[in-house]
């Protein structure tokens, strides 16, 4: 049996023993807790006196009673069902899911970085600010541009940073001007963060290549656009080859280019955003620059700018004066804040850690080895999947459901069987412009060994989907639960404990 | 390179299966004038060991709770994080985990989330809160653009200067493209809010009122009085927005959802996250059901597997840009998981009691503290109702104080003239279970030595 | 895919039971097969004014949500309050127990789509 056959000797789902595990509220006895203070002597009547009556609660019912030891089995259970990177190949499109270093972790966690404060001063930080400062630089290098904000806290917020500022520059040069173009290709954030700016956003059609016409550009390009917003290599992994002319076109019409730098990963050290014409740029620190996903977050998405626009970043910037380094607040062209305090700075220690662990020469030779995966499961795959642009990848490859349609298989069923298989799937469904679209992007940090095995069971699922479709359609059989009702979650909405019971 | 597993010789290999003769190639879709030719100007390689040297450096060039004591808030507030919270979160199947798009693979961090909306809930006694946003200030700004997003027609934002200054630039800055009316309301000379002068810029226009209690102050607000508030505002159909920036407060003060509120947002830091210098932190969402589809970021929901079996997935989905694009709530695409899971399991540790208790030694703490500096001549302290911070006006300027109190490795409180020019020589010091008997006998000396 | 052919539809695929000087309005069969199972729909008041080719609600499934748009304009007369508890009939029974609201006036029905025209509409936007 072929499954047999890809299945020996290799990292793949088998059935572990997995063991359930009740809601916190659902568990523990009154009177047993987790917790222990230092013995206080401060006060001889109960605190509860130095308020008025009405102002005091009583315990909150519903908060559980748990020892340490059972505190420690729950989350410990609960992390055990799920996916992770440390467990296996995680080749979600357009999320960059590469190794997270532990050393990174340890020095984040050093108590000079954990336990300061943001108002403990200039002089007695000096540390703290001068990794920020040198990490604003490196990022501008990185990407050839002038400026760097290192408050926002995600990509999106970077976006929303980054648009404001292009706001205020237009809004500077009496001209507030009302339109975004946003390739129909680009994530969903792109229009929301335009929406947010009070920008009309208009969406401009990718051509046959699946890349920017500069043609169809000029044609959407008036005078009241203030920005095109796009992607480089843009989300079908493609570099737009015409970049020079694009934002010639859109600097021709006064307006300026922002980049959504998800996709860096396949230029650092190959090619630069500023040399491309582009004006401002977000970068996502948990892709690129290695910090971990964290389920969700905490990320970083500093942004960078040429100097044109520099006068409106975010308050404050890390500065140099002489030998001292310092946050500037007094900036009168600011935007102001994005955030409370001066930015995600656990997770900045870890990317700078990450930007001297791997030094110029690492850096290029982590996105040139980015795109050699990716080109490689693109040859690979092909020969069982519709790709339905057919050219060289940068970081990642699309392929779509279309073969398999034909047996009643679609996209997520696809998705789910790879599960089965030991495997994360890829982002599914994005971008919208591919119907069934299957988005892969393997990073730098995976072998040849991995990326076969990863082939072998796509190659297995397309087999199945012909012979046997139903175990595909069926699928996932070996996790901890199987298909999840999200018709009923959304009908009838269960967001809390109180709900449930 | 120790990250890269893939050689230059495997990759030689692969390249031929690919067809291409040369890595160039692969990049020959970038115009040639774009193509770097030299290396970027980047420090480095550097090995783990010079790596760890270089940054234990870094660290020690900083003030921090190894050599010094702390005696400030003012937004991010330092609490003992017990071991298990760092062993739990320090899990790689939850930090090296992405979004859970996937529920089947997910459900770790999916039950985690669910029961961190719970416990958002039962602190706050609101109805539903979504997995967490970036920070508090941001959370705040979020709940302003719903309020407007609700009541479109009506532009003005009832804003007074006891909400946290950052908070309010941040609120700021978020709608500088809404067209919005700030109506600053000012504080009493006992660091309340001025409720007289609120009242009265109650209208048909207000969109919502936004407060903060304990406000920045450190002042908690009268309970009666925000009752009465609240009233106002839902007469004229306005929304009342409380932020939390102390949640441990909540352990012993009434909760918002007690005297009004329509959205909770707060600051989930002190919940078992570090300061770590301001960041990351965890902005806490919680509002009322009828509001659920209008509110920003994920949800997590209960549902039941196709055996029937219990679990969770992102629900609502149709409120977020990946769906709505322009339309959205919030251009949000993430959440703070990991700062949420540590909040849950922080909670989970302190329990009912702990959570409790906890809120007590706080307020026994600060009382300590505003006690002994009261009788030291010189410092004047009002006499109004607090939770772990308090105001003191000195005999001296601040930036006097604060370098006498950093001889001694005692990192002192805001200079309050940073953010209010009126408010000279007036000082916010913060004192939580952190702080000893003897920490805040040691600062009172040198305060005493400065009269 | 079913189409009644004494019905007016829209381009949105809403359609229009016009009776005297009343309509009732709902979504096509085409519109909830392409939507997949409704979640949540809300609708307008009593009472409020809808606008011909405006939106006068949102329909949302699990992992789509589109605008509802008025066939004419008029007056609200009756809502269909059942469906914002439970929205199933939308599915099952589109132009029968699935109707939405019923609004007095018919200003803008020259605009509407005969049952013939709708069917010609949905096979182009089918072959896009």
């Amino acid at each position: 049996m072929k499954k047999e056959s890809i299945m020996a000797g290799k990292t793949v789902g088998t059935q572990g023993l997995v063991l359930n595990e009740p809601l916190v509220f659902e568990q523990g006895a009154p009177e047993r807790t987790a917790f222990s203070l230092p013995q206080s002597d401060m006060l001889e009547k109960p605190p509860e006196d130095l308020l008025p009556r009405a102002y005091v609660r009583q315990e909150i019912q519903g908060l559980p009673e748990m020892s340490e030891v059972d505190v420690v089995r729950h989350y410990t259970r609960l992390s055990q069902w799920n996916y992770a990177v440390d467990l296996g190949f995680y080749p979600l499109g357009s999320c960059t899911m590469k190794y997270n270093p532990k050393i990174n972790e340890d020095l984040a966690a050093l108590v000079g970085f954990t336990h300061t404060h943001p108002y403990q001063g200039n002089t007695k930080s000096q540390g703290i600010l001068r990794l920020m400062y040198e990490l604003q630089a490196m990022l501008a290098e990185i990407v050839g541009l002038d400026a760097v904000s290192l408050q926002p806290s995600a990509g999106a917020h970077g976006e929303l940073t980054g648009m404001l500022m292009i706001r205020a520059y237009h809004a500077d040069r009496g001209s507030p001007r009302k339109k975004v173009i946003i390739p129909d290709s680009a994530h969903g954030t792109n229009p929301a963060s335009s929406a947010l700016c009070d920008y009309q956003a208009v969406s401009l059609k990718s051509d046959s290549r699946g890349l920017i016409s500069p043609d169809l550009l000029a044609e959407a390009m008036e005078e009241d656009v203030a920005a095109l917003m796009l992607t480089n290599p843009n989300t079908l992994g493609l570099f737009e080859e015409d970049i020079l002319k694009v934002t010639e076109v859109v600097h021709a019409k006064g307006g300026l280019v922002y980049c959504d730098g998800a996709n860096l990963n396949a230029l650092v050290g190959i090619a630069r955003f500023g040399d491309m014409g582009i004006d401002v740029v977000h970068l996502n620190l948990h892709k690129t620059f290695s910090t971990p996903h964290g389920g969700g977050g905490p990320g970083a998405g500093p942004v960078a700018v040429r100097e044109n626009l520099a006068p409106y970043l975010p308050i404050p910037v890390v500065d140099k004066e002489e030998d001292q380094y310092v946050l500037r607040g007094e900036r009168p062209k600011s935007i102001g804040k994005v955030r409370a305090f001066h930015g995600s700075f656990g997770i900045l220690v870890r990317a700078y850690a990450y930007i001297l662990s791997m030094g110029a020469e690492g850096l290029k030779e982590a996105s040139q080895t980015a795109v050699v995966n990716a080109n490689y499961l693109r040859t690979k795959l092909k020969r069982f999947y519709h790709l339905p642009y057919d050219r060289i990848c940068k970081h990642e490859c699309v392929f779509s459901d279309k073969l398999q349609n034909a047996f009643g298989v679609q996209t997520i069923h696809i998705a789910k069987r790879l599960m089965d298989y030991g495997f994360h799937p890829p982002t599914i469904y994005f971008p919208l412009i591919v119907h069934g679209a299957l988005m892969i992007e393997p990073t730098e940090t995976e072998s040849k060994e991995t990326l076969d095995q990863f082939v072998a069971a796509m190659e297995a699922i397309a087999g199945e989907s012909q012979e046997n479709p139903d175990i595909v359609i069926n699928a996932p059989q070996r996790t901890k639960v199987t298909r999840l009702d999200e018709t009923q979650a959304a009908r009838f909405p269960c967001l809390t404990y109180s709900d449930l019971e | 390179m120790r990250y890269i597993p893939n050689t230059k010789s495997v990759r030689q290999k692969m390249l031929r299966e690919i067809h291409v003769k040369s890595l160039e190639d692969l990049f020959s879709d970038i115009p040639e004038e774009v193509r770097l030719q030299k290396l970027l100007r980047i420090p480095g390689p550097v090995s783990e060991q010079e790596l760890y040297e270089h940054l234990m450096t870094l660290s020690e060039k900083n003030n921090h709770g190894g050599n010094a004591s702390y005696f400030i808030g003012a937004g991010a507030y330092f609490h003992w994080i017990p071991s298990v919270v760092s062993h739990l979160a320090g899990r790689s199947e939850f930090y090296t985990a992405y979004t859970p798009y996937q529920p089947e693979i997910s459900q770790g961090t999916l039950q985690a989330i669910f029961e961190f909306q719970t416990y958002m809930c039962l602190l706050t006694r609101m109805e539903v809160a979504n997995a967490s946003m970036y920070d508090g200030a941001s959370a705040l700004a979020e709940a302003v653009l719903m309020a407007r997003r609700i009541n479109p027609a009506r532009a003005d934002v009832l804003m007074p200067s006891t909400v946290h200054p950052e908070y309010r630039q941040v609120v700021q800055t978020y709608l500088l493209a809404q067209d919005t009316n700030f109506i600053d309301v000012p504080f009493t000379e006992d660091f309340q809010t001025d409720w007289k002068a609120i009242e009265k810029r109650i209208s048909k226009e207000t969109s919502c009122l936004v407060i903060q209690n304990p406000n920045v102050f450190g002042t908690v607000e009268n309970f009666q009085t925000l009752q009465r508030i609240s009233e106002k505002i839902h007469e004229v159909g306005a929304l009342m927005i409380v932020t939390v920036i102390e949640p441990i407060s909540l352990g012993i003060l009434a909760p918002p959802g007690e005297y009004g509120a329509d959205i909770v947002v707060g600051e989930g830091q002190p919940l078992g996250n570090p300061i770590s210098f301001g960041g990351p932190f965890l902005g806490i969402f919680a509002t009322k059901k009828t509001f659920v589809r209008k509110m920003p970021g994920r949800l997590v929901g209960q549902t039941t597997d196709s055996r029937g079996e219990r679990g969770y997935v992102l629900t609502l989905a149709t409120r977020e840009q990946h769906i709505r694009r322009e339309k959205a709530t919030s251009n949000i695409c993430t959440n703070q998981s990991l700062c949420a899971l540590r909040a849950s399991i922080y909670l989970s540790v302190l329990g009912k009691k702990g959570f409790r208790e906890l809120a007590r030694v706080n307020l026994k703490h600060a009382d300590y503290a505003r006690e002994q500096i009261s009788r030291i001549g010189g410092f004047r302290i009002a006499p109004v109702p607090i939770f772990n911070e308090f105001v003191v006006e000195c005999p001296k300027t601040v930036s006097k104080i604060q370098k006498a109190l950093l001889a001694k490795r005692i990192v002192g409180g805001l200079d309050l003239s940073r953010f209010f020019p009126n408010l000279e020589n007036h000082i916010l010091l913060c004192a939580t279970e952190m702080n000893s008997r003897n920490d805040i006998d040691r600062m009172c000396e040198v305060l005493r030595s400065m009269t | 895919m079913n189409i009644p052919r004494d019905l007016k539809f829209t381009k949105d695929h809403e359609w229009a039971r016009i009776e005297g000087n009343v309509v009732t309005v709902g979504i096509t069969d085409y519109a909830q097969e392409k939507l997949g199972d409704i979640v949540y729909i809300e609708l307008p008041d009593l009472d409020s004014e809808v606008t011909a080719a405006e939106s006068f609600g949102t329909i949302e499934s699990v992992k789509a949500a589109s605008d509802l748009y008025a066939p004419v304009s008029g007056r609200v007369v009756e809502v269909h309050e059942e469906l914002m508890e439970d929205p199933k009939p939308i599915n099952q029974d589109p132009y029968g127990e699935g109707w939405m609201i019923r609004v007095e006036g018919t200003d803008g029905r020259d605009g509407l789509l005969s049952a013939e025209a709708y069917e010609k509409w949905v096979d182009e936007e089918e072959n896009q």
